[in-house]
């Protein structure tokens, strides 16, 4: 075609060119904050992991690997036997990632079509949606878990309910479970689901709904096709902040869970509270979940760049 | 089939929104569009084309009327059971698709093996000249690439009608001439209905067969490129297309498809007059600047046909020039002299001149 360049222009990313350097210094305070808050602990968890337990709790500078080594092996009551594998602890970590998928899941099941409501509806309402979502954020967390224990509870207002209107005769237990603690995570993390996913049907172009319609595609192959395909970056990032704190949540399993539902966050919170704990070894439960994460994230930061090198 | 057109839309009505905050897009609205032909609805922002062309699709229901392609009824099927496609104006390409797959959707979703539909796809990519662009994906491409991606997306699965809503106004000038008269080859070449949607009435000029020109809701007249520009039904289309001299006018009689008016202090002008009017009533006379001819004039001439005044502003265009004429009924007037013929007179600021109108050229309008 004449007058058409036949390569396209590269996508350059401008330079902030003569901004660079007050950037840097408008990026000094964020970058203490972080630094001091967020790499020290870090780093001393690291360093706490590979040192030696005090009894009362706390670390006796020695090093020593004995925390990793418990984490994985038995070696019997004095540490002199040969060593098995110990299975207590890789499962708990096997099910709070369970746990942890599990309410990715339904907050995505909840989450999506919720999303997708409120970015559909008159521009000037969705703010209102948006705010009652975050209303429960305006209470702590450990007074909604306490209370959604209160509500589910056997004696609670939701069996009283169900039992006056007639539908069951005994309370259903339902504290104490496997599903109060999904109930629990998912409630204490749709938001996180709903918000970025909001983010991206709202940016999502509704005519490449309509091409497709107009190209003989079903709603349904739509959605498959070209809505989920297109928003798929904010649907990761959804699931990934609600899978990272769920792995880690201890609220939810101690008040809602019983020992069947013990998770990550709940062994390490045992291990630095009181004089029973062992300090090296909630270090290292620490690291592995940090490890186990970070895998996550770098999954996610994978698609990220492909997203970005490919669709827009 | 012989004699059934591709399209008929009849009485179309469309309201948005209820009662106390509706407003009615279409006001009973019929077109009829021959196979083959590319007909293009041409009017000004907001009067409805947008409207038209998604109730086509099936983007938008019908409030009244019917909509039939080839005979048969199609306002109650859904937009992926119309055979009828379209090229949006913001191209609206899956960006997470490769351009093949872009082009290959449609005939993919009517059931066609990959194999076969890829290879229809890449015909249509070589046609449209991106043949080499198979695998990249929409973002990479210019913004006249990705209209062309559109195009052979929309022509794939070879609808019965195409639909164009203003797909070339995203381009730059040069790229949208050039666009002009490869969407006419193509059109011609695939033997499909293109109906064309433009606010541009030069685009409509130069690739339809026949436009529809719409205002408001309404349908104001439907015709070929020339018989709107030399036959305009009403001022609003002869103010539309083209430039004009809309002067106020009385009649003083009607003979057949003549008519004598008379404009500002009693000049006499003799006007074609297509519509039913009688003696007395008032009406606009339209007269292009073109059709009006100049001379420096000495005389006050009173004869027919034969205006005089002031020349108000006097302007060398190139190809021609324009020029402002005060008459001395004070009616003023507008007029454009070819500069190819030689015969133009060299006129200044305050000189006064003649104009001639050519026979015919004036029009006398109704509504
Ligand atoms: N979804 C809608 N709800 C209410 N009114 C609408 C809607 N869509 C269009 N309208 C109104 O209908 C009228 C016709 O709109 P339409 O989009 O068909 O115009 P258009 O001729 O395509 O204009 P443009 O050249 O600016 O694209 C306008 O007055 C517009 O405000
Ligand atoms: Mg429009």
């Amino acid at each position: 075609m004449a007058g058409l360049p036949s390569s396209t222009s590269a996508k350059e990313k401008p330079s902030a060119g003569v901004f660079d350097g007050i950037a840097i210094r408008l990026l000094a305070p964020s970058w203490l904050m972080i630094g001091f808050f967020l790499l020290v602990p870090v780093a001393m968890m690291l360093v706490y992991s590979f040192l030696t337990k005090e009894f009362r709790g706390g670390v006796i500078w020695e090093p020593s690997l004995a925390a990793y080594d418990q984490f994985i092996f038995d070696r019997g009551l004095f540490g002199d036997e040969p060593p098995v594998i110990e299975w207590t602890y890789i499962t708990i970590f096997a099910r709070s990632i369970w746990q942890a998928a599990l309410a990715t899941v339904l907050c995505l099941i909840i989450g999506f079509p919720t999303a997708y409501f409120i970015a559909t509806r008159p521009a000037n309402t969705r703010g209102v949606w948006l705010f009652l979502i975050t209303i429960p954020y305006w209470v702590n967390l450990l007074i909604r878990t306490v209370s959604m224990k209160f509500l589910i509870r056997d004696t609670g207002p939701l069996n009283q309910f169900l039992i006056s209107t007639g539908l069951i005769d005994s309370p259903i237990h339902i504290v104490n479970t496997n599903f109060a603690v999904q109930l629990g995570l998912f409630y204490s993390y749709l938001p996180f689901m709903v918000l970025p996913i909001y983010a991206a049907v709202e940016r999502y172009n509704f005519a490449l709904s309509e091409a497709a319609f107009d190209l003989y595609a079903s709603r349904w192959t739509t959605l498959r096709k070209i809505l989920i395909p297109v928003v798929k970056p904010g649907i990761i990032a959804g699931c990934i902040l609600v899978f990272i704190p769920s792995l880690g949540a201890f609220l939810a399993p101690d008040l809602l869970g019983g020992a069947k539902t013990f998770m990550i966050g709940s062994l390490i919170e045992e291990q630095f509270k009181g004089s029973a704990g062992n300090w090296p070894f909630g270090a290292a439960a620490s690291m592995i979940l940090l490890s186990m994460v970070l895998v996550v994230l770098l999954f996610y930061a994978r698609q990220q760049t492909r997203s970005i090198n490919g669709a827009r | 089939m012989a004699n059934t057109s591709a399209l008929e839309v009849r009485n179309a009505v469309k309201v948005y929104g209820v009662k106390p905050n509706d407003v009615i897009a279409l006001n009973d609205v019929s077109i009829s569009v021959e196979n083959n032909e590319f007909f293009t609805l041409l009017g000004p922002s907001g009067c409805g084309k947008t409207t038209l062309l998604r109730m086509i699709a099936g983007f938008e229901t019908i409030t009244q009327g019917s909509i039939r392609l080839f005979g048969e009824n199609i306002e109650n099927l859904p937009a992926n059971k119309r055979p009828v496609n379209t090229v949006f104006q913001q191209y609206a390409l899956f960006p997470h698709m490769t351009v093949l797959q872009n082009a290959a959707f449609g005939l993919t979703m009517l059931g066609k093996s990959d194999k076969e539909a890829n290879s229809v796809a890449g015909r249509m990519l070589e046609m449209v000249q991106l043949g080499g662009f198979a695998d990249r994906k929409p973002g990479q491409l210019s913004g006249g690439q990705q209209q062309r991606v559109a195009l052979a997306r929309a022509l794939a699965p070879s609808p019965k009608l195409l639909l164009l809503d203003e797909p070339l106004s995203a381009l730059d000038l040069k790229l949208r001439h050039s666009m002009r008269v490869e969407l006419k080859q193509i059109q011609e070449e695939m033997g499909i209905t293109f109906i064309f949607v433009t606010h541009d009435q030069e685009e409509a000029l130069t690739m339809s067969d026949r436009m529809a020109v719409m205002s408001n809701g309404e349908l104001q007249q439907i015709g070929t490129g020339k018989e709107i520009y030399e036959q305009p039904g009403n001022r609003f289309v002869a103010d539309f297309i083209g430039e004009t001299n809309l002067l106020s006018a009385t009649v003083e009689s009607v003979k057949g498809s003549h008519a004598t008016c008379v404009i500002g202090n009693n000049t006499r002008l003799e006007c074609v007059v297509s519509d039913a009017i009688e003696a007395g009533s008032s009406a606009h006379i339209s007269i292009r600047p073109e059709r009006i001819s100049l001379a420096k004039s000495t005389v006050s001439s009173a004869g027919q046909d034969t205006l005089t005044g002031v020349v108000s502003r006097y302007v060398y265009l190139g190809t021609d020039t324009q020029c402002k004429l005060l008459l001395d009924d004070g009616t003023k007037i507008n007029c454009r002299v070819q500069n190819a013929h030689g015969s133009t007179t060299d006129l200044a600021v305050g000189e006064r001149a003649s104009i001639h109108i050519d026979q015919g050229a004036a029009r006398l309008l109704v509504n």
